[in-house]
């Protein structure tokens, strides 16, 4: 689809909604207001569970606490909503913020079943409160006002609603495609690869609950002053769930999804309520849930990714053209060649009882390239996992660029200047090429949320995309930018993470048996591609099998053997001592 | 009639194959191996053999199709698999472990008791160590408590994936020699391993597997010699 | 406070911490085997003081009517597996386990529901409908996708846990019910009374806490359960079923619910959803014990029983909201001490 056909859909989308009020009938409006109310806090939820992975059952709580400040502000003090609206965020935000910081640290389920629980308290405090009426609530909440205009009718307050909605739409479009929001949807998947990128994963996370919380408070506080009234049973554990319902029937990925996920729960519970009535009289209200609920389970058994993606797939993917040059980003300083870079000094790790690595000491040479081999289970994956903080030493110490960096997490490190890639590849396969290396200029940009969200970022990402685009030429996968990841053959996928590496401009790349699975074309290409990288003053540090692979590129050689160093030297050294040869042949020669 | 034919099968994870087109036989009493570089695939063919993973193709055991087979339902053929990651109960007794390598077993409990006894003598440490918790044993321990488990299934065929890893050259002798002597019992062995030399030594013939695909094979005695092998495989540039 | 209200407040505590504690091991069992989080359990709880209090006032329970219903999905949904499989030959099996066995114990209720049986003989009744309830849930909502991840499988359960509630008010009616105390019984302990039903609860829950202990310890079947819990594909590559795991897991997960259902019937008045908050308050003392360690989900459960129970007599209004925010600090500590594998879903 073309720029333009897209432009004109658009904006005739935008014609036929904000022209609604002339033409539907008042009911049908309010069915749009609330399928506009409900479709904020879904949205919250596509960003939060469909993009970072967080599912949360407390949404509509977040909803409550808006509502009820609020209609504090309003009813019971008697100030302008628009000072509701203040405190409905401040307070959401803040009271997100801290629950977040407390639970967010626990990954996958507990966070999840935590949420049930503060969402319950939270149902259960607007309920037992007596300066917020309690289980009878808020009545008689004034209206908005823009200047005199009093949003009264459902035909008013439905501009507002929906330029709201539209509004965080575009904010939301704008932040997953920056710098924070390539970060947000690479927490899929784990932290290890998150964090060997830089990426504070647990700040990631605590912004992405609160603007999860804030789409829900914006939610909370039309609805409240649309219904003029608030009580606490729409905002229960059952309305929480029912957003969450919204979000992955629609496609919890889309942001799309959101408004046709709460389009469908909305008119499907209205046409229920009057279809039940005539099937079981008087039963009708216990059978709406059971109905509900029932579909939802169906449709987590047999359509997971939701209406999104299932139409998606007819509509022709629109042309992206390769993104254009731009000033390159600022680069490190290499440290002068044949200076030590790094200091391995008696580490120790043990698991338990087993001892994988023990008092390994070694030296990293700037501008050499040091291979690391050894037996499988010789313990060269667990040094490497030390070096680059994904494991903490028993003992002794690593010092870096001058810097004891024993204790500090895979975070820190990486930000000092390591780049890694893994044994078993991580990539974000649902990502695309040029979006997984991006995620490697993480460290080396600046913009954060909220001039993401106001697209202030854009000369930045233009020159961070020229940064990507250069390393996926390198690495000869510049030819598909767009081209999903997971589509890749496992070769291409081992060489796009070095590519992602590279594009943190670090001082020094740790290489994770980059050679394995690749074909002979393939690992010569590598070879080629690490001995420029030498030429360019890139310190590289590789743990490999290969021996033919590693004799031709290297420089020097640590050979490693039931978590000892066996020796140490120039390949050649290395290749006529017997030790290796022993070790090398498995003992049974 | 090969007691294991594995014909035509392939794996892929999403759109990246990792085993390709691959067909090899195990006769009866035979012990073959497959020898090849990290990430060549050979984990993936046996993890798809014995039905934990989806692949095309066609695998026959004991004259019997089992391609569409749950992975209980050829166990419980006598088709077993001791796993690369060993995957012991490190929270149970060494005697739990060996007693649920058998639950696949309908032969009654005193059949059971003679099978233990005989995985016993083979290997006197695990009588030593049997109230010991799995997870305290040592490297080799844990590899001959994963052979010893696989045996309690009284198997025809069994497959081990890199019975080798991370053990001291002195144990991945004795684990060899082991290997050896249990053909002697009649079992027939799937060998998958990194330490080319040894595999071959121990197999009468082996498959060498490249990035997915097999690239040679032939008895263990011509592997051996062929010069490209020992380049690659065999002690990289060390000749 | 004095000490003597302490010291009631505290066995109060104990008392209905007793049958958090069984509930939550259930929770833990369920969860350890299958990975689900069965969120309606508390649900099942409920229903089986719901059928007990029907047979005591002589009602048909609406149970009967929901193992029939589920029975039937079931069976029906075994059958298209088997067909499309191609192996109709264990139709007979299937309806054997699916049909027959589900509702032998709802017929025999379905005939004797109009006279007062011996209290022994309805509490025996009452367990036996309940029992199958979990593992038909299993056959219908999580088989279809048991290779789903954990997150996947708890938005499900979150989801049939109103199922279940809506079908409760459906098939039980809104009105709560108590039946009479199993025993009319007083002991004076350290000057403190006693109530003969909170000793039978403490009684029933240690009994049953070590009959699983036994059944872990010593059968093959519980070896194998406790195996499948350890290590997924070693226990595949053992021959152990998962599915049949799961369901071993479901009826035992299902007996600790439907004991404690009694246990707690004559204690509180019971309504259709009561089960979701008594469900919920077991599953701090689970999250307590990481989901992982009986022991310590067990003592978790209990310390939830007395801060219960002191809460409610320090602000009633406001006990759950303090029942439910204890967990945040739990899960801060937890968030320190957890080693919790690297849960990399890749999708």
């Amino acid at each position: 689809m073309s720029r333009q056909t897209t432009l004109a859909v658009g904006a005739l989308v935008l014609v036929v909604l904000f022209g609604a009020p002339l033409y539907l009938a008042p009911f049908t409006i309010t069915l749009l207001n609330y399928i506009g109310v409900y479709a904020l806090v879904a949205l919250g939820l596509v960003l939060l569970t469909g993009n970072a992975g967080m599912v949360s059952f407390g949404q509509a709580s977040f909803m409550g606490i808006a509502a009820y400040a609020t209609g504090w502000t309003s009813a019971v003090m008697g100030y302008s909503p628009w000072l509701g609206l203040i405190l409905a965020l401040v307070a959401t935000g803040l009271i997100a913020a801290i629950l977040g910081a407390v639970t967010l640290r626990l990954g996958g389920h507990f966070l999840s079943l935590s949420t049930i629980a503060w969402g319950l308290a939270i149902y259960f405090s607007f309920g037992n409160i007596p300066g917020l009426g309690a289980f009878d609530g808020i009545p008689s909440l004034p209206p908005i006002s823009i200047g005199n205009l009093a949003l009264i009718e459902s035909g008013q307050i439905f501009y507002l609603i929906w330029i709201a909605l539209l509004l965080s739409m575009l904010a939301i479009h704008n932040l997953l495609d920056s710098r924070v929001g390539r970060a947000l949807r690479a927490l899929r998947g784990g932290n290890a690869l998150v964090e060997s990128l830089g990426i504070n994963a647990l700040r990631v996370r605590l912004a992405t609950f609160v603007i999860a919380a804030l789409c829900a408070a914006l939610s909370g506080w039309l609805y409240a002053h649309m219904g003029r009234f608030v009580s606490p049973t729409p905002f229960d554990v059952t309305a929480s769930i029912i957003a969450l319902m919204m979000a992955m029937i629609g496609g919890a990925g889309y942001l799309l999804g959101a408004v046709i996920g709460a389009a469908i729960i909305v008119l499907l519970k209205n046409g229920i309520q009057d279809i039940l009535p005539r099937i079981a009289p008087g039963a009708s209200g216990q059978l709406e849930v059971v109905v509900f609920a029932s579909l939802f389970i169906l449709f987590l058994q047999r359509a997971r990714n939701g209406i999104v993606p299932f139409i998606a797939q007819w509509i022709p993917e629109p042309h992206r053209e390769r993104p254009p040059p731009a000033d390159a980003l600022p680069r490190q300083t290499q440290p002068a060649k044949g200076t030590a870079l790094m200091q391995v000094e008696a580490v120790n790790r043990r698991f338990g009882g087993l001892i994988a690595v023990n008092d390994v000491s070694f030296e990293v040479h700037a501008g050499e390239i040091l291979a690391l081999i050894g037996p499988n289970g010789a313990g060269k994956t667990t040094m490497f996992n030390l070096i680059t903080g994904a494991l903490t030493p028993s003992g002794g110490r690593i010092v870096f660029a001058g810097k004891d960096i024993t204790k500090s997490g895979a975070c820190d490190i990486a930000s000092s200047g390591i780049a890694r890639t893994f044994q078993h590849v991580k990539l974000r396969p649902k990502m695309t090429l040029i979006d997984n290396v991006l995620l490697g200029t993480y460290g080396r940009t600046k913009s954060g949320f909220i001039r993401s969200a106001l697209r202030l970022d854009r000369a930045e990402e233009a020159r961070s995309r020229h940064e990507a685009m250069r390393q996926l030429d390198r690495v000869g996968l510049g030819d598909r930018p767009y081209e999903l990841a997971g589509n890749l053959p496992l070769g291409n996928q081992r060489v796009l993470e070095i590519a992602r590496a590279l594009a943190a401009d670090p001082v020094l790349l740790v290489l994770d048996e980059p050679a394995a699975g690749l074909r002979r074309q393939e690992k010569l290409a590598l070879a080629e591609l690490l001995r420029t990288l030498r030429a360019e003053g890139l310190t590289i540090l590789l743990v490999e099998h290969d021996m033919e692979f590693v004799m031709g590129l290297v420089d020097r050689i640590v050979v490693m053997e039931f978590g000892c160093k066996l020796c140490e030297g120039d390949p050649d050294t290395v290749r006529t001592d017997t030790r290796v040869q022993e070790a090398y042949l498995g003992g049974v020669a | 009639m090969a007691l294991l034919s594995i014909e035509n099968v392939s794996v892929s994870y999403g759109k990246a194959e990792a085993v390709r087109n691959v067909s090899l036989e195990v006769d009866r009493g035979q012990i073959v191996t497959v020898i090849g570089p990290n990430g060549a695939g050979k984990t993936s063919l046996l993890t798809s053999a014995i039905g934990m993973i989806p692949a095309s193709g066609r695998v026959v055991f004991d004259g019997v199709d089992i391609t569409s087979l749950p992975t209980e339902d050829r166990i419980e053929m006598g088709f077993c698999l001791v796993p690369e990651r060993r995957e012991l109960f490190s929270e149970m007794s060494v005697y739990d472990n060996l007693l649920l390598g058998a639950y696949s077993r309908r032969d009654g409990s005193a059949a059971i008791r003679a099978s233990m006894e005989e995985v016993y003598s083979r290997f006197p440490r695990l009588r030593e160590r049997h109230t010991q918790k799995a997870g305290t044993l040592s490297g080799g321990e844990r590899q001959m408590l994963a052979l010893g488990r696989a045996l309690m299934a009284k198997p025809k065929l069994l497959m081990l994936d890199e019975p080798s890893l991370g053990l001291a050259p002195l144990i991945t002798r004795e684990i060899f020699r082991i290997i050896a002597s249990l053909h002697e019992t009649g079992v027939s062995i799937l060998l998958v391993e990194q330490n080319a030399r040894a595999a071959l030594e121990t197999a009468s013939f082996g498959y060498v597997m490249e990035t997915g695909e097999i690239v040679h094979s032939g008895s263990s005695a011509t592997l051996i010699d062929d010069p490209r092998l020992i380049a690659t495989y065999l002690g990289g540039g060390a000749h | 406070m004095n000490a003597q209200i302490a010291a009631i407040l505290t066995l109060d505590g104990i008392a209905s911490g007793a049958i958090y504690v069984l509930i939550a091991i259930g929770f833990v069992l369920i969860f350890a085997v299958t990975r689900i989080i069965f969120v309606p359990f508390g649900d099942i709880t409920a229903f089986t003081a719901l059928t007990l209090a029907s047979l005591e006032n002589k009602h048909l329970p609406g149970t009967v009517g929901m193992v029939a219903v589920l029975a039937a999905m079931a069976t029906l949904m075994e059958i298209f597996s088997l067909w499309r499989k191609g192996t109709l030959g264990r139709v007979p099996r299937a309806l054997l386990f699916y049909l027959i066995l589900p509702l032998i114990p709802a017929g025999v209720v379905w005939l004797t529901a109009g006279t007062l049986l011996p209290t022994a003989l309805r509490i025996l009744l009452t367990v036996a409908v309940i029992l199958p309830i979990p593992p038909l849930l299993n056959r219908i909502v999580y088989q279809p996708i048991a290779d789903a991840t954990v997150l996947l499988l708890l938005i499900v359960s979150v989801a049939l846990h109103f199922a279940m509630s809506g079908l409760g008010l459906l098939f039980f009616g809104p009105e709560g019910v108590r039946t009479q105390g199993f025993v009319d019984y007083t002991a004076i302990i350290a000057g403190t009374p006693v109530s003969g039903q909170a000793i039978l609860i403490l009684g029933s829950a240690i009994f049953f806490s070590f009959l699983l202990y036994l059944f872990f310890s010593f059968t093959l079947t519980g070896k194998a359960l406790h195996a499948t819990a350890l290590n997924r594909t070693g226990a595949r590559l053992m021959g152990i079923r998962p599915q049949q795991a799961c369901t071993i897991a479901f009826l035992l997960g299902a007996l600790l619910a439907a004991i404690s259902g009694i246990l707690i019937a004559p204690v509180n008045t019971i309504f259709y959803d009561s089960g979701f908050l008594i469900g919920l308050k077991s599953f701090v003392g689970a999250i307590i014990g990481g989901m992982v360690s009986f022991p310590v989900t067990a003592i978790g459960s209990m310390l939830v029983g007395i801060l219960e129970s002191f809460a409610a007599f320090l602000s009633s209004p406001f006990k759950d909201v303090i029942v439910f925010s204890i967990l945040i600090p739990v899960l801060l500590w937890r968030s320190y001490t957890l080693v919790h594998a690297e849960d990399e879903d890749e999708e």
